[in-house]
């Protein structure tokens, strides 16, 4: 997020959601934007192909069919720029590339976009003019924005809004994804990157690798590295032999379950270190049992930047080990020697190489954590980026070209299948579905489908139906609604036993960012006979 | 009727209170012209300088009230309260039924002192068939443009008698629970949709139009010194005349029951009065030489409230009546505030088991710290009041409650 | 300014003061109920009344804005028998069973009756029957507790807004109940359980922590929540070594992302942590069956098969999944290992997953 979490219960006047549905898969943040609407009286957009609990109070709430996202945004710019209603200083002054920007988005009318994306011409003018005349506008997404094969287009599209209307760099504003796992911000700040080491210094600038190869006392590779998807293609392909899984579940949470399974059952050597014999862990040739989060010392860091604290309130069951610790037993076996006492120690290192970590200690953090950047003991860290200037200096408007889904709907796969996380679980289940009383309360998968859609294939609510795709096919409740309109049903990926992804698609990814298209499948909905 | 003054209901039953018409005839709406013409802050003394007080119960000077409304406010409300919820009141739907366009024009006045557009009228729950009056009433009265652009709406309550709490009110027109709200905020700054509003009685508003036509000084002069003008008694009981009376404020209790009322039903001797509704404190014999007046009746630790005269013969058995009264209080308590929802259960409790005769002296003691606890601690005045009828009886009464204890 | 006098001591304090906070300023401990610092004012326990020279009823601090030259007695003979009556009114309903009460220790009903030495209510007589029995897996309910303080209600629509519940029925009849007095699992209940986080007193509790451990047994730890990215506060309640529940730590120093409020997976998603399937020994696989190895094997064998893996097809012949689970520590650990150790960045993470 380039601003914080408070903000948007305080400061935002106007809030546009687009891809997220905050109050089941960010709660608290969920939680704060209602207060903030109901309270004081903040306007609020949701644009969102299902009706979310917050679409209920938003003064506009536009269902656009999947994947359709650049254009919605395009359309509003169309408006924003066609009624006057940009803030000229900011473009003038903070960024570059608007003329480019404009000639593309100057065919996007709202009629145009209306036919796109099935949203009346009328609330896209209306989200338009709210976000754009707020005082403070802030854009909030999630996933439902980024797993498109446009995941980047679609993110750049956010930014321009923002930057057009300027809504940057002030409290209440900002392009704010809401990143769906405890430290997936602090993964990636971490370097756990295949294009980057700590704190997004690029692996391919010679000077950032030299300084990290003087830090650590070893050679680097000059070449960036593999991302997961491409991983896992790899090892399809047989090229990648070994692979190495911290923590994760790609047998539940990447696409095209069947394609996954054959590429690790095509490693030489799969290790996995879990907690649980996870479906992946099963494919393993060596399982090393970490511990679990309570039992850890350590930092978080939020989708807000700020870094916290975790801390180990049990000892750890019989013969698990630390996780660092078994990192560090194996690089220490590999040749390379590693010499921590403590999660500490590490940090301390990170803070040499990290400098957007640099003012950050466990002291400074023990009572109240902080914002990076922080790049010294005495900085008070920073809630909100792009104050007065953006990282690279002037902002970059990217004119953005709307391309439709890489699979659309047609007679065989004739409904559009979108994927996504239920409140009471968590990403492949591997904790929730082993926690009583969530998978109690929610013991199973379900097909969101529209009531006409479900009467018309002669479906009753609570059903077992077929949910197919190219790829397969799973088995699983119908749950009638009406927040889904009668082209699109939506599923949780949390349940192996009736696996999401075994639906998804691997085909096309996202060109820069390698995700892939979990939004949008093709997809046929059956009554068992 | 002999010592009667009338004034609210001067014209009773000779004009149709639905056609502002029939009011105009009679020299209504003169009183509205005349504030119109005068500045707000001139209008809002003169009806201080009137000394007219709330005839709802609380007896607050009304020009003080409406002072307190701010200025700066883009919307105010004024509101008409009209719930007359005490059981032996029925003073404020006569005054309706006699006189409904005087109300309006009082409300209409208090619009234009505090600078409001629009006014409603909190009708009670078991009125309905007062709705239709006072919505042609509304009516006729904007068609004639007496009321100019003020608006009234008229709002229907649903049997809960803690909505004749001002904020209780204000609360059930939003649509909420009717349930006090802790105040300050009073309404006069924060009040109907967090605006600021005036909640006054009917008969309040009601007499606005004769203030202002006849002069704050008249009204000043008319009955008590400290709570000038008449008020509508509604008397009910063991009497031989059991109706209602407009009265100067100074009028003796006792007149009110044997030259009003005519004396006691069935030439049976008088044993207790309550005035002011069922949290009205019980009167003795002894003390029937008051004047009503709100502060006359204050200093014998009674007090006028609504105006209802309940008067009990002495076949009457106080506790069992005062026992009637605190089931009716159990019934109403809103259950908001601690003291009031166990409280007024707990006295009903000990109420009845006194009244079957199966307390001891200690329950009295519990009745008593009881009381007082609700007295000082309740959030709202149904609470403060519930125990008043114990406590009053149990002063004056003592002997009743007596008889019927358990002694080892 | 304004200058009060608060059991015999003067004190000043910003105009707009509430009294509650302007006794607290001076030290004075005013009891509550229905106060809460994060909700609206409710001003209906009346347990924070006190005696203000010149007003006619005690007033209730909460709700009390100060006045110049107030004169405020916090103890005073007429506020402690109105808090001993309230509190003999609340015992006369409370079904009292402290004994085997998950509250117990942590409970203003409790506390209260224990400082005004309040130990039997002579009011006792009809009780209401208020239990809601809820078939829900996450909060239990026990209304014959319930003090009717509403900071449940004010809780569930201020902070999180679900509006699930709220009073219903009138006098003592009142009582918390859901829309129709319907399941929580049929309202728009989140299971958040923010209404067990500010109940007083043992009406709402966890069925997840049932019988596993009261507060004052726990040591309670602050970290921070292991979901979703909004990082939240929490504190894991530990007694002999097992969590055994988790609790709001709700001042905004140690909090201050959620202020304590929490979700369903925070509050209640935790006994995961002693899931008889975890994973308690290495364990290789042999003929397609896991066989259970130690630390020394299984970390030697690892490092053989990278080793001959790498000096076969390349370091680039490798990757690792880091992972968003893991700490930032962990991570920077994972990529340095990929990086300095093997010699590929074949390093990710599931942050496009």
């Amino acid at each position: 997020m380039t601003n914080s979490i408070d903000e948007l219960e305080k400061d935002a006047t106007a809030i546009f959601l687009i891809g997220t549905n905050t109050t089941e898969n960010h709660p608290i943040i969920g939680y704060k934007i209602r207060k903030n609407v109901r309270e004081n009286g903040a306007k609020l957009i949701v644009a969102d192909p299902r009706r979310i609990e917050l679409a209920e109070i938003a003064d506009v709430y536009m269902q656009f069919r999947p994947g359709t996202d650049v254009a919605l945004l395009n359309g509003m710019m169309n408006v924003i720029i066609n009624e006057g209603l940009l803030d000229q200083k900011f473009i003038t002054e903070r960024t570059e590339a608007f003329e480019d920007m404009k000639q593309i988005v100057e065919k996007y009318t709202p009629e145009v976009v209306a036919a796109i994306t099935g949203v009346p011409a009328a609330d896209i003018r209306k989200a338009a003019r709210i976000y754009a005349e707020a005082e403070a506008g802030s854009i909030c997404y999630a996933m439902g924005l980024t797993q498109h094969h446009t995941g980047t287009d679609n993110v750049k599209s956010v930014c321009n809004l923002a930057m057009l209307t300027g809504h940057l760099g002030r409290p209440g504003t900002g392009v704010n994804p809401l990143r769906g796992q405890n430290n997936v911000q602090g993964a990636c700040d971490m370097g756990a990157l295949p294009v980057s080491y700590p704190a997004y210094q690029a692996v391919s600038a010679d000077a950032n690798r030299e300084k990290f190869e003087k830090a650590w006392g070893v050679k680097l590779s000059p070449h960036n590295g593999l991302t997961l998807t491409a991983a896992i293609n790899k090892a399809y392909q047989g090229e990648l032999k070994a692979l190495y899984v911290l923590g994760e579940n790609p047998m539940i949470s990447d696409p095209d379950q069947h394609h996954v399974e054959e590429a690790l059952d095509n490693l030489e050597f799969l290790i996995v270190q879990d907690i649980f014999l996870s479906e992946t862990a099963q494919k393993a040739d060596l399982i090393l049992p970490g511990v679990s989060w309570a039992e850890k010392d350590g930092t978080f860091s939020n989708t807000e930047r700020r870094v916290q604290r975790v801390r180990q309130a049990i000892i750890p069951p019989a013969n698990s080990r630390q996780d660092w610790q078994i990192l560090m037993d194996l690089t220490n076996r590999l040749g390379y020697s590693m010499d921590y006492g403590s999660p500490q120690d590490i940090f301390e290192e990170i803070r040499t190489v990290a400098p957007s970590y640099a003012g950050i200690s466990y002291a400074r953090i023990e009572r109240t954590g902080l914002h990076w950047p922080c790049p010294n003991e005495e900085h008070p860290g920073t809630p909100i980026l792009h104050i007065g200037k953006f990282s690279r200096g002037q902002g970059l408007f990217h004119p953005v070209e709307f391309k439709e889904p890489f699979e659309l709907p047609d007679e065989e796969y004739p409904l559009i299948l979108s994927t996504g996380r239920s409140l009471f679980h968590y990403h492949t289940g591997t904790m929730t579905r082993r926690t009583q009383a969530l998978d109690a309360h929610q013991p199973t998968n379900e097909v969101q489908v529209n009531h006409h859609t479900a009467a018309a294939l002669g479906i009753q609510d609570g059903e077992m139906v077929r949910l197919s795709t190219r790829r397969g096919s799973i088995e699983l409740k119908a749950k009638l609604t009406d927040i889904l309109n009668e082209k699109v049903v939506f599923t949780f990926f949390h349940f192996s036993e009736a696996a999401a992804n075994i639906l998804t698609h691997a085909e096309v990814l996202d060109p820069v960012a390698g995700i892939p298209e979990y939004k949008v499948c093709a997809a046929r909905l059956e009554k068992i006979v | 009727m002999a010592n009667e003054k009338r004034v609210l209901l001067e014209y009773a039953d000779q004009i149709d209170p639905r056609k502002a018409e029939d009011y105009i005839k009679v020299g209504g709406y003169k009183g509205l012209e005349k504030a119109r013409s005068m500045n707000r802050r001139d209008l809002i003394e003169e009806v201080k300088k009137s000394g007219l007080r709330g005839r709802g119960g609380a007896g607050f000077n009304a020009g003080m009230k409406w002072s307190f409304v701010p200025q700066y406010a883009d919307t105010k409300y004024v509101v008409c309260n009209f719930d007359e919820g005490e059981p032996g009141t029925y003073k404020d739907r006569i005054i309706c039924e006699k006189n409904a366009q005087a109300l309006l024009e009082g409300m209409a006045i208090c619009a234009t002192a505090i600078d409001s557009k629009q006014g409603y009228i909190y009708c009670r729950g078991e009125y309905p068939f007062m709705v239709k009056l006072l919505n042609d009433a509304v009516q006729s009265a904007k068609a004639s443009g007496a009321l100019g652009d003020f608006d009234i709406e008229i709002r229907m309550g649903a049997g809960a008698y803690v909505c004749g709490e001002e904020t209780a009110l204000i609360e059930s027109i939003e649509g909420h629970r009717g349930e006090p709200r802790f105040k300050p905020p009073f309404p006069g700054v924060s009040g109907l949709w967090s605006q600021p509003t005036v909640v006054n009685n009917v008969e309040t508003f009601a007499c606005l139009p004769y203030i202002l036509t006849n002069g704050a000084d008249w009204f000043a002069g008319i009955g008590a010194a400290s709570y000038p003008g008449t008020k509508v008694i509604t008397l009910t009981g063991d009497i031989e005349n059991p109706t209602y009376f407009e009265v100067p404020t100074d009028y003796l209790l006792r007149d009110v029951i044997y030259k009003l009322g005519g004396g006691i039903k069935d030439g049976k001797k008088f044993k207790a009065v309550q005035v002011g509704g069922t949290s009205g404190a019980f009167i003795p014999e002894q003390n029937l030489d008051t004047p009503i007046d709100f502060d006359s009746m204050a200093a014998i630790g009674a007090s006028l409230g609504s105006g209802a005269v309940l008067v009990l013969d002495e076949s009457r058995d106080i506790v069992d009546v005062v026992t009637r009264i605190s089931k009716f209080f159990e019934h109403e308590s809103c259950g908001k505030c601690n003291p009031c929802r166990e409280g007024t259960w707990r006295c009903r409790e000990i109420m009845e088991r006194i009244n079957a005769g199966k307390a001891c002296p200690e329950d009295i003691e519990k009745l008593t710290v009881l009381s007082r606890v609700m007295k000082n601690a309740a959030l709202c005045g149904l609470g403060q009041a519930a125990p008043i009828p114990i406590d009053s009886t149990l002063k004056y009464f003592k002997q009743e409650y007596s008889c019927k204890l358990i002694t080892l | 300014m304004l200058n009060l006098t608060i059991n015999g001591q003067a004190i000043q304090v910003p105009r707009g003061t509430m009294l509650l906070d302007a006794c607290q300023m001076a030290g004075a401990d005013v009891p509550t109920f229905c106060y809460d610092p994060q909700l609206h004012l409710a001003g209906s326990c009346r347990m924070c009344v006190v005696e203000v020279q010149g007003r006619h009823n005690l007033q209730a601090s909460c709700v009390t804005p100060c006045v110049d030259n107030m004169v405020v007695d916090t103890e005073s003979p007429a506020t402690v028998e109105a808090r001993k009556i309230i509190l003999e009114l609340l015992l006369a309903r409370h079904n009292i069973n402290c004994h085997v009460c998950e509250k117990t220790g942590e409970c203003k009903l409790q506390d209260y009756c224990y400082r005004y030495g309040v130990d039997d209510s002579r009011f006792a007589g009809e009780k209401g029957h208020f239990t809601s029995e809820d078939p829900n897996p996450f909060i239990e309910r026990d209304y014959d507790k319930c003090i009717m303080c509403t900071r449940c209600v004010r809780a569930c629509d201020e902070i999180t807004g679900a509006q699930a519940i709220s009073v219903k029925d009138r006098g003592h009849h009142a009582k918390i109940s859901t829309v129709f007095d319907g399941k929580l699992a049929d309202s728009t209940c989140v299971f958040c359980g923010q209404c067990i986080m500010v109940c007083p007193v043992g009406a709402l509790s966890s069925k997840v922590s049932m019988n596993k451990g009261r507060a004052y047994q726990c040591e309670k730890v602050l970290t921070t929540c292991t979901y979703c990215g909004t990082g939240c506060t929490l504190e894991l309640n530990v007694k002999d070594n097992q969590v055994v529940g988790v609790s709001s730590n709700r001042d905004p120093v140690y909090s201050p992302v959620n202020q304590g409020a929490l979700c369903v997976k925070g509050r209640f998603g935790w006994d995961f942590i002693h899931s008889e399937d975890r994973l308690t020994t290495p364990l290789i696989k042999e003929n397609g069956q896991f066989r259970a190895a130690s630390w020394e094997e299984a970390l030697d064998l690892a490092a053989s098969k990278l080793k001959s893996i790498k000096t076969e097809y390349g370091p680039d012949s490798i990757a690792l999944f880091s992972s968003a689970r893991v700490t930032n520590e962990e991570n920077y650990l994972a990529q340095k290992m990929m990086r300095a150790a093997i010699g590929t960045n074949n390093v990710d993470h599931c942050a496009r997953l």
